[in-house]
């Protein structure tokens, strides 16, 4: 029965188990993206990064795929851990602002700025979508196609599938295009937990009241930045994206 | 381009064993034989091997030697390696595309060459390197592609190998 | 040739094998490597052959054709032996004045000799060629003596010694330590001690064992493991063997790039005799020890070089590496503990065996044992490989050995270890080049590519090309590898373009960190290697693009502008004919001049211009 440490707790594991499901038996909460407890361990987003201490020279691995092995010493949340985290977070919302999953992440976990240009992009290759079909679904009617910056998740050929049953599992499991973002300019990046730049707040609505504390709204954009808004905020400017102003 | 016939599909599967691990060299036949990877004959071997025809339409579109479209007669590969980028590389390449009236690498309409830039076949002594067909052209330089191109344009049959 | 069943047999076709050599006979080696072959190497061979089968000199002088000798600016190259006479640039015109000049009282060709560009005189012998003086050649030696297709030339040279003397007189766990006592470090990038990886896949209980020969040398610039594979493939195969016999594996695979044909060729060949000879196969030599070793080629994916994705591929799936741990040792091919090793590092076993590790480890640096082959390219005057031994300084290799940068132009940088290395700038140039000094310098040995620039060379164009390929690479499962590459090449296009701001060089810093941090496997873990070392050697120039909107080496091409100089043009009018875009005005006889808006910069005109009439700024 493997003993390690997590954030200096230390616990025993049954031989098999990951890192991230023993940090969670723990209670201490790891953000995960690519991960699903009904599904195999895929170790893609990176977003489950934690540091290990000894062993391997005080790297960066993912916990969904880290075996709990004896005498290992983690922490998730150490500064190389957070800094890793924002960063990634904000490379996320650049690539698919339009995610509530995304967004609500990026507020939890302190990302303030977006430097990035904003993609909308629909994937984020996570592959829960091909692991549901292939391993709950039993279909496999999906996967993932080429390579590197062409690697998409498409049916053979493009073509239509024989095997989809369409019973909608994909749509169900995807992070991107489950949960939209509703705020009221979703294309800006950093919806800030459902709050945007232009907040729902006493300087546009009569009666609102802003019962979020902080407002990071507020305390990142003001009232009435406009300034902070990108080109591609109006669907109308989508052309425009790719460069930043 | 020849026709891919079932026949000569199901010569190249019985010459390997049934198993997950034949797939790369079976379609690095088929591939070499037809100068692409047919759409039917992934379905031919995705049944065959019993591999999910997802998986092998990854591997078929995963790995830079494979081709899901047919090439052209010629094939010219500018190498685009360090040492070869470091002299000049890039330069050669867009000669090539500005003379075949090519917006990017791929394969002219006319079907007689197909441009692609590879990482590096290792022959840096002689940068800028390109290959057309099985033939290695060394120290290449803009003013040499003109009349590169020339020795290939109508000839139907490739060059035999250098060597 | 016929199988041999014992130990005897292989000494007694040994001795047969020397004993149809006769060393006062005249052999010519002839460098048919790919490189060679390419600047001509087969029509001097052809040549060669049917010269003397005119003048009836087959009895008196054999022709071989060689592996690469490595001295590939010079190529084709030959050697004439037993003297050790080095010719270099021969065409296949010159085979009558060679012959002639063995015939009559073996006088030198003078215009073939190597000619000293800091002495002008000629040099007669390899050994005394710079190029090859200061090199010490363990690996390599044999490169420019043996034909690879004959394996008896391999017994001839001392191959297949170092087999039977582990088979009869060493036990496994011996054959481990005196791997892990030589020092012997991975030469396939990361370095990590051979003899450690050796003992922990010993170690392992799980059973069967296997073992791979990495041979899917991509990166660019790097040919050292091709010009091995295709001169000495034997030496591979021997080193093969004996870790079978260390780690209890009865089979083995040797997984080569689909863009080496000629290693290929010669690796199947290579295996098909040691077959036939019975060194391959079971029961060996009458040990009771059973090797096979598969051939398998690669199918384009740089990727396929780090060892989890070349696994993959070996069972048949895409190239996407897997997390470690578990470590192939653990769990390698079909879940089955597995001991991958580059070409250098296999070849490299034998020598270990029949010199004793502590020769080996006398070469070298204190945690940096034995030699390197490098592969020098880029804008050096000595273009090819180079084998030395670990601690030489890049000075000694840029300047003794590579002839200095051509042309008279400064050395800027040198790129050391491929895509997943770093720049090393000039002001380094005293750097002794091992494991560790490279690593502090933020670089990494890598697979010995070394790429030398200038100041023509712009460093922010070099860190957007190495991008721009590792983007191109990645297998794209993880994230930050994926969208990370991407998003590094797209800032440093807009700093190349003139659009990029100081606020864009802390961004690439911090993205650089975290890809190198996050990603899952050592592609992505070293891809923002040279955006870090550039930003930390050339920041000046970054600065430039980005302040100034300015291209120091002249390259960029959003940055620079050309121009004809009335006062040097002729009116030659050969630039209007290589310019595809019409943008040269001028009829014959009259000064031209370029039209800004049409010109693309393609640097076709910069080519022809005979009186250098043309200025970039």
């Amino acid at each position: 029965m493997p003993r390690l440490k997590i954030n200096g707790v230390e616990v025993e594991v049954e031989p098999g188990t990951t890192v991230l499901e023993a940090a969670r038996f723990l209670g201490m909460p790891i953000p995960t993206l690519c991960h699903d407890d009904g599904l195999t361990p895929y170790g893609a987003c990176r977003l489950c990064v934690v540091e290990v201490a000894n062993g391997n020279r005080g790297k960066l691995l993912a916990a969904c795929t880290l075996p709990a092995e004896d005498g290992l010493e983690i922490e998730t949340h150490s500064a190389r851990v957070e800094r890793a985290r924002q960063l990634l977070l904000e490379l996320y919302v650049a690539t698919s602002p339009q995610s509530k999953t995304i967004q609500d992440l990026a507020s939890r976990y302190g990302v303030r700025q977006a430097r990035f240009a904003p993609e909308f992009e629909d994937c984020i290759q996570c592959g829960k979508c091909v692991r549901i079909c292939q391993e709950q679904m039993m279909a496999g009617a999906i996967g993932f196609a080429y390579r590197g910056p062409r690697r998409k998740v498409m049916s053979p050929f493009r073509a239509q599938s024989e095997i989809c049953r369409h019973c909608g599992a994909c749509l169900y499991i995807c992070p991107v295009c489950e949960l939209r973002c509703h705020g009221a300019q979703p294309e800006t990046t950093l919806c800030s937990g459902c709050l945007n730049f232009a907040p729902a707040c006493l300087a546009y609505h009569d009666h609102a009241m802003c019962f979020l504390d902080p407002c990071v709204a507020c305390e990142l954009a003001g009232p009435l930045r406009q300034d902070l808004l990108w080109p591609g905020a109006n669907p109308r400017d989508r052309e425009s994206k790719g460069d930043r102003p | 381009m020849s026709e891919t016939t079932t026949v000569e599909l199901e010569k190249v599967l019985q010459h390997w064993p049934t198993r997950a691990d034949s797939l790369i060299p079976i379609l690095q036949q088929i591939q070499e034989q037809y100068h692409y990877l047919p759409e039917h004959a992934l379905r031919t071997v995705a049944r065959h091997l019993d591999v999910p025809l997802i998986e092998v339409f990854h591997v078929a579109t995963f790995y830079n030697c494979f081709s899901l479209e047919p090439v052209g007669d010629h094939l010219i590969q500018v190498c685009l390696g360090t040492a070869c980028h470091v002299r000049g590389a890039p330069r050669v390449l867009d000669r090539i595309l500005r003379e075949l009236r090519l917006a990017e690498a791929g394969t002219t309409p006319d079907g007689q060459f197909t441009v692609r830039a590879v990482r590096c076949i290792g022959c840096c002594g002689l940068a800028p390197v390109l290959r057309v067909d099985a033939h290695t052209h060394p120290h290449m330089t803009q003013g040499k592609v003109r009349g590169m191109l020339k020795k290939y344009q109508k000839s139907a049959p490739a060059l035999v190998e250098q060597g | 040739m016929t199988r041999l069943e014992s130990l005897q047999d292989l000494e007694t076709f040994r001795q047969a094998c020397l004993a149809s050599r006769d060393s006062r006979r005249t052999c010519v080696t002839v460098c048919a490597g790919s490189g060679c072959t390419a600047a001509g190497a087969q029509d001097v061979l052809r040549s060669l052959r049917r010269n003397i089968e005119q003048r009836g000199l087959n009895g008196q002088i054999e022709v071989k054709s060689t592996g690469c000798h490595g001295f590939c600016e010079r190529g084709p190259v030959m050697l004439i032996w037993p003297e050790g006479t080095f010719y270099n640039k021969v065409a296949a015109s010159d085979a009558k004045d060679i012959l002639s000049g063995l015939v009559n009282g073996r006088r030198p060709v003078e215009r073939l000799l190597y000619k000293d560009p800091r002495t002008g005189e000629r040099v007669v012998r390899e050994d005394d060629v710079p190029f090859y003086r200061y090199q010490h050649r363990v690996l390599f030696r044999n490169n420019g003596r043996i034909d690879p297709k004959a394996i008896e030339d391999y017994l001839s040279v001392g191959g297949y010694l170092a087999l039977p003397k582990v088979l009869v007189g060493m036990t496994p766990e011996e054959v481990v330590d005196w791997v892990k006592r030589s020092g012997l470090r991975g030469r396939g990038g990361a370095g990590f001690p051979t003899g450690v990886k050796w003992e922990a896949c010993r170690k392992n209980p799980a059973r069967p064992k296997y073992i791979i020969c990495n041979a899917d040398e991509g990166d660019p610039g790097a040919f050292m493991d091709r010009s091995l594979l295709e001169g000495n493939p034997h030496s591979v195969l021997e080193g093969m063997l004996i870790g079978a016999f260390a780690m209890g594996a009865s089979e083995g695979y040797i997984y080569v790039r689909a863009e080496y044909p000629l290693a290929v060729e010669h690796l199947r060949v290579a295996i098909q005799q040691a077959e036939e000879l019975g060194l391959l196969g079971e029961n060996i030599l009458g040990s009771g020890m059973s090797f096979r070793i598969h051939l398998v080629q690669g199918a384009g994916a740089f990727v396929c070089g780090e060892e989890t994705a070349l696994i993959a591929s070996l069972e048949g799936r895409v190239g996407e590496p897997l997390p470690r741990p578990p470590y192939p040792v653990q769990k390698g091919l079909w879940g089955k503990p597995t001991v991958i090793n580059n070409v250098k590092t296999w070849a490299s076993v034998p020598v270990i065996i029949n010199r004793g590790p502590e020769w080996y480890a006398a070469i070298g640096t204190e945690r940096s044992k034995g030699t390197m082959v490098f592969s020098l390219v880029g804008k050096i005057n000595n273009t090819g490989l180079v084998e030395v031994p670990m601690g030489i300084t890049l000075r000694r290799m840029i300047y003794e050995i590579g002839g200095g940068i051509p042309k008279g132009k400064k050395l800027k940088g040198v790129q050391i270890g491929g895509p997943s290395g770093g720049c090393i700038p000039a002001s380094l140039v005293e750097l002794p080049i091992d494991y560790e000094e490279l690593t502090k310098a933020g670089s990494m040995m890598g697979s010995g590519g070394m790429v030398v620039m200038d100041d023509d060379t712009c460093m922010v164009d070099v860190a957007r090309y190495f991008m721009e390929f590792l983007e191109e690479e990645s297998c794209g499962k993880c994230f930050p590898c994926r969208k990370g590459t991407q998003r590094l090449k797209q800032i440093l296009t807009r700093i190349c373009r003139g659009q990029g701001t100081e606020d864009d060089l802390l961004l690439l810093e911090e993205l650089s960190w975290t890809i190198k941090e996050t990603s899952l496997c050592g592609l992505g873990q070293t891809a923002p290697n040279p955006v870090l070392t550039t930003l930390r050697y050339f920041r000046d120039e970054y600065l430039a693009h980005v302040r100034d909107r300015r291209c120091p080496a002249k390259v960029c091409k959003e940055l620079i502008t050309y121009r004809i100089e009335p006062t040097l043009c002729d009116g030659c009018h050969a630039c209007v004919q290589v310019c595809t875009t019409e943008a040269i005005l001028g009829e014959k006889k009259s000064v031209h001049s370029i039209d800004d808006a049409k010109c693309i910069r393609c640097g076709a005109c910069l080519e022809v211009c005979q009186p250098k009439a043309i200025e970039v700024s």
